[in-house]
């Protein structure tokens, strides 16, 4: 038992750091805020280098089946920790300005962060589960922050009923697994699956209750309704956190379910993932383009590129499951750096979270823009950035998977997907700027986002360390 | 003494009952449910007897204190012995009195209101022992089922207040909620104290742990739970200083203005029932139960029900005290004496009644 | 034979009270048809000899969440004529859908798609076994780590709660008893001495 524990530490340190900010917050009721924020940063630094020194090299469960220590899980947690201390990062300023600072923001985010790893090193259904409400519940609660907002207000209340929704759905299918294996653990979950000779339906009838909740927690098409009115609707520096982290740990989720639980019942969930797959890469791509706000468009843009997370997951091999990993990865950063601009460009009483306040920035701001144009070419897959290897990646795999069709498919929805990002770059490098107004924002945020942009393009000169990293999770 | 009696019914009076009445192939059967109809009725009708009396005694008790006489005049048989005879006389009165039923209001609700918060403390008496063998359902989780079954109290002050159609009824049964709601919080973990304490969730087994003299019971290593505890029992039997629920000086009545006769009085007779519950809870969980506080002395450290009896009486006395003494509670602080004050006291207590049985602090946990 | 008499007496009215509790018109008496549908389940429980369970249920659902159910449900003036408009229109259509979709569950999660046998019926066990500590045993030892984050979800839903319902505290207009206390006379009364007038 002592010695299971230590697989835990990371989660546990995280657990009683984040109650101490808690406690520290309630306590002393300043209205400045710098101290929690700093105790938050220090929190994940902490949990961060535990997570780097206790990195397994083998797969070892504890807790009773309940918990799983391996490399997969460990990369993921690590790359969430890390991208979440960035997150607050942008986030504060941005909370500062809009007078939406409390530490209620940083102590649920952290209680995000723990959900998000109990997610990814969960192995048994219930874990699963419960790592899952406690992120979401942490969420919404974020999202509704800013109580004076109408619309965050709605889109907080829309992410609650839909999320509910889906939780709902997760748990019916699980509770279907259970009570045809009898298996709460996903050891013996798919020890039960590979013992089926015939087809079994009422296992089927599960497994397609647990993609669809799946697809509402990543948000791929049709279950993804939420998705644009939660961006739009959320404080920018929340959705901002919404569209990194959280996707990892949504592809955490979906290996351990369908990979580990379920990697039996592979003809039947890939069939269900390609109908997902390039429904949401046809919606998001196409409905994108009609968009003006940006948050909304990046918000139809995650759509789409959920869809192309799916097809490594659709190839059903290791290298492909390395390369959803890869995208998934790459895709937060981009994310990151893109409401990282938003945020940028927003001042005071003011989101700048329209198309048309693009316009121009690179008389007002060459260097943001230059960082603005390699987000948007690597979201759009333009060599040699990162985003194009992750495209390529999982074109790769399906392609040696067979699935020529679906390859041709991802092209032609990423080549349509082109044309709003360039709209950007146009925007930006060819029109008239409306407003003049210089860039108020910190040193710190610049040189952060400025190391964020130019990330991607030295991941996109080499990819191979990071592919290697993943590759190796699933070796 | 009380083994006897029963012995002498169950045989004399029961037995050739049922071989009278019913075949014999389902004798042992009949005879079995006839038994514990009469053990019911064993326990109902002195409950009820109680019950009826409590209120003359409340009414002498509080006359007493602010120095006034109290009810003297109606007598039995023509002899007025110090108004003895005020309950039944009570009693009548209201049985003839004619239910009024309001218009506008919800008739099944508000006439079965009364019977949902009579019922529950009616029904608690089933697993309440009398003596280490005396009683009549000697189940696990008797302490549990007593825990679900006040909390369903709350629900016939709810349905009466919302029944009746009336702002003032309405608002009662708003306040009463929220209060009983809060206080059963610290009334379960005063409970979960006691059952760590006591590592059994039966009531029989909970007195036995506590075993030995008055410094044995645990009213002595659980005082804040047992304050606590019995505080809380005021509270959520609406009963002064917490009576916001009634609040006659500003909701006239509060949840059960719109009722009259029987009706009535089921609401007056099911307040005094959980009263007398509550005693008999807090006698039972912290002060021994039919444990003799001289144990170890000849005679009288045997234990006894009358032991019992005379807790019980104590603590009611307590109940007449508390409304003769205190004024009314404003609502705002009786939430947060519940919230802010008993809950974190009784969740401190628990942590530190389970050190004490771990590290078995005597002369309680060894 | 009594035990299946008393299971199918409190299934039956499991069925009913759920089926009134969607379908009757006042939300109150739904919310108390909810509050009938635990009982029933918490009896049904008891068959099971889950006594813990079956209190519990009681306690914490009809206890104190039905109690503040209702206390919600009481506050809001919900107009169910509103709610209820296009209910015979869209009938056909919602009793079509249901049907097919009861069928298709029929098929799919039926019975006869459960191993039945496989799943061992209920253990007997003796007077003195206690379910409250067999199951308080299996949530401090295999599942401790589920029961824990549990846990944690409760005080993220605290803290959520609290953060989205709590302003700023307001300042009390408490009276200051030892300012009343040392009041004096001077501060709050004046004499002015006047002529008597006349009329």
């Amino acid at each position: 038992m002592t010695s299971e524990l230590t697989f835990l530490i990371p989660e546990i340190v995280l657990f009683v750091l984040t109650c101490i900010i808690l406690l520290v917050d309630t306590i002393g009721s300043s209205e400045d805020k710098s101290f929690i924020y700093w105790l938050s940063q220090s929190t994940l630094i902490v949990t961060v280098v535990l997570l780097v020194f206790l990195c397994p090299d083998s797969t070892t469960h504890a807790m009773s089946m309940n918990f799983v220590s391996d490399p997969m899980g460990a990369i993921l947690k690590i790359f969430i920790c890390a991208y979440t201390s960035v997150v607050f990062f942008y986030s504060y300023d941005y909370l500062k300005e809009h007078e939406l600072i409390r530490g209620e923001y940083f102590v649920l985010g952290l209680f995000a962060v723990l959900g998000m790893m109990v997610m990814v090193s969960a192995y048994s259904l219930l874990t699963i589960y419960l790592g899952l409400e406690l992120l979401s519940l942490s969420l919404y609660a974020m999202v509704a922050m800013n109580r004076d907002s109408q619309s965050a207000t709605e889109a907080a209340m829309k992410y609650f009923v839909l999320g509910a929704l889906a939780s709902g759905m997760l748990l019916y299918g699980i509770s279907m697994l259970y009570g045809v294996s009898g298996a709460i653990d996903l050891a013996s979950l798919s020890a039960y699956i590979s013992q089926q000779t015939g087809n079994n339906i009422l296992l089927i009838f599960g497994l397609v209750f647990v993609v669809v909740g799946i697809a509402f927690k990543l948000g791929a098409v049709p279950f993804h309704m939420w998705v644009p009115d939660v961006y739009q609707g959320a404080p920018t520096s929340v959705t901002l956190f919404i569209g990194s982290a959280p996707k990892i740990a949504a592809f955490g989720m979906a290996i351990r379910l369908l990979v580990d639980g379920m990697e039996g019942l592979v003809d039947s969930w890939q069939g269900m993932l390609i109908i997902l797959a390039v429904l949401s890469m046809a919606a998001g791509n196409i409905i994108a383009i009609s968009q003006t706000n940006i948050k909304r468009m990046l918000a139809y843009s995650t759509i789409a590129h959920i869809g192309f997370l799916l097809l490594g997951i659709i190839s059903g091999s290791q290298s492909g499951y390395a390369g959803s990993m890869f995208y998934v990865l790459t895709y937060a950063l981009m994310s990151m750096g893109a409401f990282g601009m938003v945020i940028l460009l927003g001042r005071k009483g003011y989101e700048a979270d329209t198309l048309d306040d693009f316009k121009g920035l690179a008389v007002r701001s060459p260097w943001f823009a230059f960082i603005m144009l390699i987000l948007m070419f690597s979201m759009a897959g333009v060599p040699p950035l990162v985003g194009f290897w992750g495209k390529w990646f999982v074109i790769k795999e399906i392609i040696a998977m067979g699935h020529i069709s679906l390859a041709a498919i991802a092209v032609l929805f990423s080549v349509i997907g082109a044309y709003y990002y360039l709209r950007i770059v146009k925007l930006m490098y060819f029109d008239k700027a409306d407003q003049m107004t210089a860039i108020k924002a910190g040193q710190g945020m610049r040189f952060v986002l400025s190391i964020n942009g130019l990330a991607l393009l030295a991941l996109g000169f080499m990819p191979g360390m990071l592919m290697a990293l993943c590759l190796g999770a699933f070796a | 003494m009380i083994e006897i009696v029963y012995e002498l019914i169950r045989n004399g009076l029961l037995q050739p009952l049922v071989s009278m009445l019913v075949p014999a192939a389902i004798e042992v059967q009949a005879l079995y449910m006839l038994e514990i109809l009469v053990k019911i009725l064993a326990i109902l009708i002195p409950v009820l007897f109680v019950v009826a009396y409590i209120t003359y005694v409340e009414r002498k008790v509080i006359g007493f204190i602010q120095g006034r006489i109290g009810p003297n005049r109606v007598g039995v048989f023509g002899l007025s012995v110090w108004g003895l005879g005020q309950p039944i006389a009570d009693a009548l009165k209201v049985i003839f009195k004619e239910i009024i039923i309001p218009s506008g209001s919800n008739k099944f609700l508000f006439i079965i209101a009364p019977v949902l918060s009579f019922a529950p403390s009616l029904a608690a008496w089933a697993v309440i022992p009398f003596s280490d063998t005396l009683v009549l359902a000697d189940i696990n989780a008797g302490l549990l089922y007593i825990l679900a079954l006040t909390s369903l109290a709350v629900y016939g002050v709810i349905i009466a207040g919302w029944a009746s159609n009336s702002k003032y009824a309405f608002l009662g049964a708003m306040r009463s909620a929220a209060q009983i709601v809060s206080y059963e919080i610290a009334m379960g973990f005063a409970l979960a104290g006691v059952l760590i304490a006591a590592g059994s969730l039966n009531l029989g087994d909970i007195v036995m742990a506590q075993d030995g003299s008055i410094i044995h019971w645990f009213w002595l290593p659980l005082f804040p739970l047992y304050v606590v505890y019995f505080i809380s029992g005021v509270a959520e039997t609406n009963r002064a200083p917490f009576d916001v629920a009634e609040g006659e000086s500003e909701i006239v009545a509060g949840f059960h203005v719109e009722y009259s006769g029987m009706a009535f009085s089921i609401f007056f007779m099911a307040e005094y029932a959980n009263m007398i519950m509550i005693a008999v809870l807090t006698s039972l969980l912290f002060c021994g139960g039919w444990l003799s506080p001289f144990q170890g002395i000849p005679v009288l450290g045997e234990p006894s029900i009358i032991w019992l009896l005379m807790k019980i009486s104590f603590f009611l006395f307590l109940f007449l005290w508390f409304r003769a003494t205190f004024p009314r509670y404003r609502y705002d602080q009786i939430m947060r004496l519940g919230w802010k004050v008993f809950i974190p006291i009784t969740m401190v207590w628990v942590v530190v009644v389970a050190v004490l049985v771990v590290a078995q602090v005597g002369p309680w946990f060894n | 034979m009594i035990e299946q008499i008393v299971f199918y007496c409190f299934a039956a009215m499991l069925i009913f009270s759920a089926g009134m509790v969607v379908s009757m018109r006042n939300p109150v008496v739904s919310v108390l048809f909810l509050v009938l549908s635990f009982f029933s389940c918490a009896a049904i429980w008891l068959l099971l000899q889950a006594e813990f369970l079956a209190i519990v249920l009681i306690l914490v659902y009809v206890g104190a969440v039905m109690v503040l159910f209702l206390f919600v449900v009481m506050m809001l003036d919900i107009n169910m004529t509103v709610l209820r408009e296009g209910f015979v229109k869209f009938l056909p259509v919602g009793i079509g859908v249901a049907v097919l979709m009861l069928i298709s569950m029929g098929l799919i999660v039926g019975s006869s798609q459960f191993d039945i046998a496989a799943v061992a019926s209920v253990a007997q066990h003796d007077p003195g076994y206690s379910n409250t500590k067999e199951l308080g045993l299996a949530l401090y030892t295999n599942y401790l780590y589920p029961f824990e984050i549990a846990g944690i979800i409760l005080l993220v839903a605290i803290i959520a709660a609290i953060s989205l319902t709590m302003r700023k505290p307001r300042t009390h207009k408490t009276p200051k008893p030892e300012k009343q206390v040392s009041v004096k006379r001077k501060d709050r009364v004046r004499l002015v001495k006047m002529k008597a007038e006349k009329e």
